[in-house]
């Protein structure tokens, strides 16, 4: 007996995991995290960065994922159908001024840039490029489909991936920028659709288009990437980060003073964290609280202050998390203000380290020139940085032209990769590692020579000009203070988009801005004007001597005798019938 | 003898009773028999409704540049009603040739609006844009209505219409007689247009189709149709001027057209479970309002404009049918899903690249593409041609070379 109840013992048990070895499920494998940082810039703006984080614990290559939840689908299907390692989409309006603004956490250019890494088993790196951009340009409603070879680089140098990687064989990579490309509200609205929480909950219903988009720089961005599961680092999690940077120009919101609230930026306030995230958190930059005392005062006074040293610099935060209760036991929203206790008339105005500046000047339609001014504020160090220009084809560059000063003498790049243009095929693409000594102004010029397009590849509206999409410059800048490693998991999340090796520098990306320049335009009214002016002449001169050379001519006799026959003569005139 | 001959009786007399029960009778059957066909008229009666299962929509507007803004107005005052009344962004094709929202010029940014005193932004908050600046072309325009679409677009930029689809396409921009500019460097002629629609009609890409075009000389753009289920309204007839509404001062263009404007305002009106009629809408805007004369064309319709809903083509009424049958659901399919197969462990732990590795960088040689021949080859070759050439002319001029 013993054994038969042992028998129904087992097979039960048998029968009643169906999960086998599984076993019961195991902690949530994907994560939300989402926080706005709010930093008042030294010219008197304020900027807002939104990054909302999904951490999804699995591996989206794999067969047979079906199940998504706070990872997105539509972005899910496009890594594992079209192999991607790493993407990164950024849609921008307007441009960082960095000389008034300061460093940007995360720059990105003017218009729409793509650059994506994919894994080494892909077989036809531009054909599924290709795909990708015309998939992405149906997901976030812009004109990605416009991204073909003549505007896509494989950049060597630059662009290394900021996810995990192993192999780093540059024919994988490619990167697009459109430069003439335009955001609006819908693009915003499939960029809110893919947050877990819409924009129902969270810090996301801060995100509404009339204030998003009446502001001197706003730049939304998606970036996918692999990262390390944990401090072990011997498994693979795959990263979404959304954020969106505005630039709120305070005396045009604020009527003339330089206090600001959530309310006033954004018209919304905010009432709750989303239920979906497991960190939800504001944090207010007040490190010039701390270096003059009591120039500025916040409120709701913070629960928190959190310290951090960001780009070499040492900065104090307040900070809300609004996952806790005690955020809430005053009022039911939350407005964050900020007042200027006095006014700022000392600006502290630190001059970014790196800094850079780029114009066409030359006259007429035929040559110009190229000028790239390169600025190292850094008192004592000097430091590498790769530049990294994508020049259309219908600007011929001459590369012995290529001249690059620094204080008056010449300055040798320790490398040099030029991959000339092919007419209506690719782009020019000049990438260069240039040594940049300490407080100095490096000056890079070339010169290049305008075509004449066919007239069929000219846009509807050829006289606004055409646009050379923005240079970018990579560099490793050293920082003052010591930077300690912190744990991704922990630190903010605006500190840990770059990994950076040692504490001793930090990672910044910047792009100069984009330069319009004219083309030969012919006048597209001429086929018009030539049809009128060749009728013209036809009719006038061919007929006249036509006329003269087969008109014959007949000697008229006078009319004579009476009334009658004169009456008669002139009708038979008129009917061109010989008189009597 | 004389046969009996069967006179004709008047009934009232024959009939016993009051002289009121014939006639009652008769109603009653009337009224039996009228209850009876009743149910066959009914069933008549569907053969006039539409069949159709879904709606589709293709709003475009055709006109670049910042005093073209009546026309981005026109069409996303349409996109909005489509919306409200029940069409998903997924079915609607909207092309817009020109960003006005974001321009530069638009004091106030990431709005549309469609009256002077800026009451309704009929931008919103919740707009998907499918054609947008450059690529409102002719050729994508034909494309999206017959479907031959190169196989990488996505599919908010298709319209995949069946023969069960109500399509509505409005068109809006400069136009004259016989075709409508699109973008300042394009026209489509009318009968491109129509022809477009034969090749939508042999493909069975839609079950009825309502067009509307709001520019000058718009009635010219709907003469050419040839294909069954068309019904067509314009804003003008030939010869006439299609004329905007009122500018505003403060954004400093016109806002609108006259002839859109009031079928907008007769659109919010409309709601889902409205009754209106096609004919309601051909009354819109009379002479006096629009200074132009609106025009309809139904002749290619089949059925009769007064049975036609306005929600047949502005709005996706769905048909639901509820059932009384219960559906059992198994309670054991939870289990299933917990089995998550583990994930390879890498041997080694995983780094992040080096953003910048000036070393590796500066070492990286650039790969030889072209072959160049080594300098020995060529030294062989130039030794071979004088080798020949002394033999041929004598070894006597060898002496003075060495």
């Amino acid at each position: 007996m013993a054994w038969a109840v042992a028998a129904v013992l087992g097979l039960l048990l048998l029968l009643g995991s169906p999960g086998g070895c599984g076993g019961s499920p195991g902690p949530p494998r994907d994560s939300l995290r989402e926080e706005l940082l709010l930093s008042p810039l030294p010219s008197g703006d304020i900027a807002a960065t939104f990054q909302f984080r999904a951490r999804w614990d699995s591996e989206l290559h794999r067969e047979g994922v079906s199940h998504y939840r706070l990872f997105p689908k539509a972005l899910g299907q496009l890594i594992s159908k079209y192999l991607v390692r790493e993407l990164h989409l950024s849609l921008t309006q307007g441009f960082w001024r960095t000389r008034t603004w300061g460093q940007p956490y995360l720059q990105a250019p003017a218009g729409a840039e793509l650059w994506v890494w994919f894994q080494d088993s892909v077989t036809d790196v531009d054909k599924a490029w290709k795909e990708l951009s015309n998939i992405l340009s149906g997901i976030f409603c812009a004109s990605l489909n416009f991204i073909d070879s003549t505007n896509t680089v494989t950049p060597t140098a630059s662009f290394k991936p900021l996810g995990l990687a192993n192999v780093t064989d540059h024919h994988l990579l490619r990167y697009a920028v459109l430069p003439r490309e335009i955001v609006c509200t819908e693009n915003l609205t499939p960029w809110k659709k893919l947050l877990p929480c819409s924009s129902k909950a969270g810090l996301a219903v801060l995100l509404k288009a009339e204030r998003l988009f009446h502001t001197s720089y706003h730049s939304q961005a998606v970036h996918i990437r692999p990262i390390c599961r944990d401090a072990s680092c011997l498994s693979v999690s795959w990263e979404l980060r959304q954020t969106l940077t505005v630039v709120f120009d305070t005396f045009s919101i604020g009527q003339g003073k330089r206090d600001w609230s959530l309310f006033k930026m954004f018209s919304r306030t905010v009432t709750e964290a989303c239920p979906l995230a497991s960190e939800s958190k504001i944090y207010v930059d007040i490190s010039s609280k701390t270096q003059e005392n009591e120039l500025l005062e916040v409120t709701p006074p913070p629960l928190s202050v959190h310290e951090a040293s960001v780009q070499g610099d040492r900065r104090t935060y307040a900070v809300y998390d609004l996952l806790s209760p005690l955020l809430f036991n005053v009022s039911r929203s939350l407005n964050v203000q900020l007042k200027w206790k006095r006014p700022q008339d000392s600006l502290d105005l630190s001059t970014p380290v790196l800094h850079a500046q780029r114009y066409v000047s030359g006259y007429g339609l035929q040559t110009g020139e190229i000028s790239t001014l390169i600025y190292n504020t850094h008192p004592y160090r000097a430091f590498p940085v790769i530049l990294l220009e994508t020049v259309p084809w219908y600007l011929r560059l001459y590369v012995h032209t290529l001249v690059i000063t620094t204080k008056g003498k010449e300055n040798k790049p320790s490398y040099i990769h030029y991959q000339p243009a092919q007419d209506r095929r690719r782009p020019h693409l000049l990438e260069m590692l240039i040594q940049l000594p300490a407080n100095s102004v490096t000056k890079i010029t070339i010169q290049f020579e305008r075509a004449l397009l066919k007239w069929t590849e000219y846009t509807p509206d050829p006289n606004h000009g055409f646009y050379v999409s923005p240079s970018v410059l990579s560099a490793l800048v050293p920082s003052v203070l010591a930077m300690k490693a912190e744990d991704a998991e922990k630190s903010p999340l605006f500190t840990s988009l770059f990994p950076s090796a040692d504490g001793s520098s930090y990672f910044v990306r910047l792009y100069t801005e984009p330069l319009l320049v004219n083309l030969p335009t012919p006048d597209f009214s001429m086929p018009y004007n030539v049809i009128c002016l060749t009728c013209t002449v036809v009719a006038v001169c061919y007929g006249s001597f036509y006329n003269l050379l087969t008109r014959t001519f007949h000697v008229e006799e006078p009319s004579r005798g009476g009334l009658a026959k004169r009456l008669a003569n002139i009708i038979r005139k008129v009917r061109g019938v010989p008189p009597l | 003898p004389p046969l009996p001959v069967a006179k004709p009786v008047p009934m009232a007399a024959a009939l016993p009773g009051p002289r009121w029960l014939p006639a009652a009778a008769a109603l009653l059957w009337a009224c039996c028999g009228s209850a009876a066909t009743d149910g066959i008229q009914d069933q008549a009666e569907q053969f006039f409704r539409s069949g159709h299962t879904n709606n589709w929509a293709v709003l475009v507007c055709t006109s670049r540049f910042w005093f073209n803004y009546r026309h981005v107005a026109n069409t996303l005052s349409v996109y909005r009603s489509v919306k409200r009344l029940g069409i998903p962004d997924s079915h609607i094709v909207l092309m817009l040739a020109d960003d006005m929202a974001c321009n530069p010029r638009n004091p106030k940014p990431a709005t549309v609006f469609s009256h002077k005193n800026m009451e309704l932004n009929v931008y919103g908050d919740d707009v998907e844009v499918d054609y947008r600046s450059y690529e409102v072309t002719v050729e994508n325009f034909l494309r999206v209505l017959t479907g031959r679409i190169p196989p990488s677009t996505p599919r908010s930029k298709r319209l995949l219409s069946d023969d069960r689809s109500n399509i509505l396409i409005y068109m809006t921009g400069h136009g004259g007689n016989g075709f409508l500019k699109f973008q300042d460097s394009e026209e489509i002629t009318n009968v491109e247009l129509a022809d477009a629609f034969e090749q939508m009609w042999q493909k069975r890409r839609y079950n009825e189709l309502l067009f509307i075009i709001d520019t000058c000389q718009g009635a010219s753009m709907y003469e050419r149709f040839y294909s069954p289920n068309i019904m067509a309204l314009a804003s003008s007839q030939v010869g006439e001027d299609s004329l905007s509404h009122q500018p505003d001062l403060g954004i400093g263009v016109h806002l609108m057209d006259r002839y859109t404007f009031y079928v907008l305002e007769f659109l919010e009106e409309i709601h889902p479970a409205s009754q209106t009629n096609m004919n309601d809408l051909f009354q819109v805007c009379p002479r006096s309002l629009c200074v132009s004369t609106p025009g309809h064309r139904t002749d290619l319709f089949q059925r009769d404009p007064q049975n036609v809903l306005i929600t047949d083509f502005f709005g996706s009424v769905r048909k639901v049918e509820i059932t009384t049958e219960t559906v059992a659901l198994d309670p054991n399919l939870v289990g299933l899903e917990t089995r998550v197969p583990n994930d390879e462990m890498a041997t080694e732990p995983l780094k992040y690249a080096e953003q910048l590795p000036v070393a590796q960088i500066i070492h990286q040689k650039p790969k030889q593409k072209d072959w160049h021949p080594p300098g020995g080859f060529i030294l062989g070759l130039w030794a071979l041609i004088i080798m020949v050439f002394f033999k041929t002319y004598g070894i006597k001029h060898m002496k003075y070379i060495f």
